[in-house]
């Protein structure tokens, strides 16, 4: 049998006393695209931080393909991940397309600067910008252009796993349903494995293969997206729902 | 007892905090020293700090050495008259100059320049996700972001401080031939008579020296900032004033080593 793409197992981490995650069990399949939902503070980016070696677990353990995460050559490991920040996390002093082909400028994936170019110019087309965006800094694009060139970076490197990190956060409606549909398209047509971190619900629901949510440190609910609606748990109904009354305390 | 233990529980609390920073201190110049000798290098990013760290600090480094190089030919002079020794005054410029102030003046005046903007650079990154995007991105932050700034700092500062000595000795000239009198031929005969080679050596061994202390408390700081705006700005501070220190303590130890026979 094929081991899952990322498999989490009995994971706990906590920041002096605030115990963040309490064991988590979860498994994403290769291909498929995973979003995580739950309250803001519950460790859904701690999550996908202790995946690539940002944080590391207290306990428990993550399976990459069945491997463990931290094992191996860190170079290799990293070169099969892409991931979109919360803000971006452009690099202020280069212009959009070096942040763009920030891999393919240096270390094992180097290429000449010319064909790094054209792939950045690609890939900035690939999600919508173009190429006069490639030589401004980013200071100089809104905010849904920041977030598109960061999409960009992300799969310039045609990485088998996406993170993306509340992707649609500060976006208006309109930005936020057009980075979901680029999401969604690159996703599928990559053939990437994608988890994506998100309280935005139409997010959820363009994105997502499988759900599951993150509250009190542990996996709530996880499923399929069109069961969501109907899963009957209480915790994952009043926030689909946004509902101010329930089980889950507004004031945390 | 309790009060015996509310008075020295905060020193006991200060001191396990102050050796704890220069644990994280030490592991952090380790570390960065280690990234120094392995592969990758990061040619153009060490030639880009060199233009900001070097280049761009020429003119408040000469502007400091000017000023320094005259006022103490000044004092000289006016201290001097006192034992009708005012013909020592290219001399102890020189010396002053070279040994002491263009070291130290420099330093301190690059660890305000320097060590700020590195702080709140790098500080300005990890709060933004920058750094944390550069290891996703397969690169190592000490390799991509200490590294060139530290080496840079080390190399350029003894050549600044070679051009602060310059600047300054040129200073006290000025004023020596201008305001007090001096014969501008035998204020620079008697400058190269009294210099000897160690002093200016031993000048820029402290340069290179403080060089490496400020881009490196510059980096510390800035790649373990606080959250936010309030945490970038506690860095900068921090990183200046350490720098400024540990510039000071350091150009003792390496007086009484080069000079205590």
């Amino acid at each position: 049998m094929t081991p899952p793409m990322i498999e989490f197992r009995n994971l706990y981490k906590s920041f002096g006393d605030n115990h963040v995650l309490r064991g988590i069990d979860l498994r994403v399949n290769r291909g498929e695209s995973m979003v995580i939902i739950g309250g803001s503070g519950t460790g859904k980016s701690v999550l996908l931080k202790c995946v690539l070696g940002l944080l590391t677990p207290d306990k428990g353990q993550i399976l990459v393909e069945g491997r463990p995460a931290e094992q191996g050559d860190r170079d290799a490991f990293l070169a099969r991940f892409g991931m979109l920040f919360q803000g971006g996390a452009l690099f202020d002093s280069m212009t959009v397309w070096q942040n763009v082909a920030f891999r393919l400028l240096r270390g094992k994936l180097k290429r000449p600067r010319d064909e790094a170019r054209a792939i950045a110019i690609e890939k900035l087309r690939r999600v919508g910008l173009k190429e006069r965006v490639a030589d401004l800094y980013p200071a100089e694009l809104s905010g849904g252009m920041q977030k598109r060139v960061g999409l960009a970076r992300a799969i310039a490197a045609d990485p088998e796993i996406i993170f993306f990190d509340e992707p649609t956060t500060g976006l208006d409606p309109i930005m936020s349903g057009v980075i979901n549909k680029l999401i969604r398209e690159i996703v599928t047509e990559m053939g990437a494995t994608a988890m994506t971190i998100t309280h935005d619900m139409s997010s959820v629901r363009a994105i997502a293969d499988q759900v599951a949510m993150l509250h009190d440190g542990k996996i709530r609910w996880t499923g399929p997206v069109g069961q969501m609606d109907d899963s009957g748990d209480p915790y994952l109904d009043q926030f689909i729902n946004a509902r101010a009354e329930g089980p889950i305390e507004a004031v945390r | 007892m309790g009060l015996i233990s509310a008075f020295l529980a905060p020193i006991g609390h200060s001191t396990l905090a102050l050796l704890a920073a220069i644990g994280r201190v030490t592991i952090f110049t380790g570390k960065s020293i280690s990234h120094i000798v392995r592969p990758p290098f990061y040619l153009r990013e060490f030639l880009s700090q060199l233009l900001h760290i070097g280049y761009f600090s020429l003119p408040v480094v000469g502007l400091t050495a000017v000023f320094t190089g005259a006022a103490l030919a000044l004092q000289i002079f006016e201290g001097g008259a006192r034992f009708n020794a005012e013909s020592v005054v290219p001399s102890i410029v020189a010396i002053g100059m070279v040994r002491e102030l263009g070291p130290v003046l420099g330093g301190l005046m690059v660890a305000g320049r320097v060590a700020s903007s590195v702080a709140a650079e790098l500080g300005t990154m990890k709060v933004t996700e920058q750094i944390d995007a550069l290891v996703t991105l397969s690169t190592n932050p000490m390799k991509y972001l200490t590294v060139p700034r530290v080496l840079a700092a080390t190399l350029a500062m003894p050549i600044l401080v070679a051009v602060g000595d310059a600047i300054g000795i040129m200073g006290g000239w000025l004023v020596g031939i201008t305001k007090l009198g001096l014969n501008s031929g035998a204020y620079l005969k008697n400058t190269v008579d009294f210099l000897e080679s160690w002093d200016v050596t031993s000048g820029l061994l402290k340069a290179a020296v403080f060089g490496f202390i400020v881009a490196l408390m510059g980096c510390y700081h800035g790649m373990n900032s606080g959250r936010g705006a309030q945490g970038v700005g506690r860095a900068t501070t921090n990183a200046v004033v350490s720098a400024s220190v540990m510039i000071l303590t350091a150009n003792y130890i390496l007086t009484t080593l080069f000079f205590s026979s």
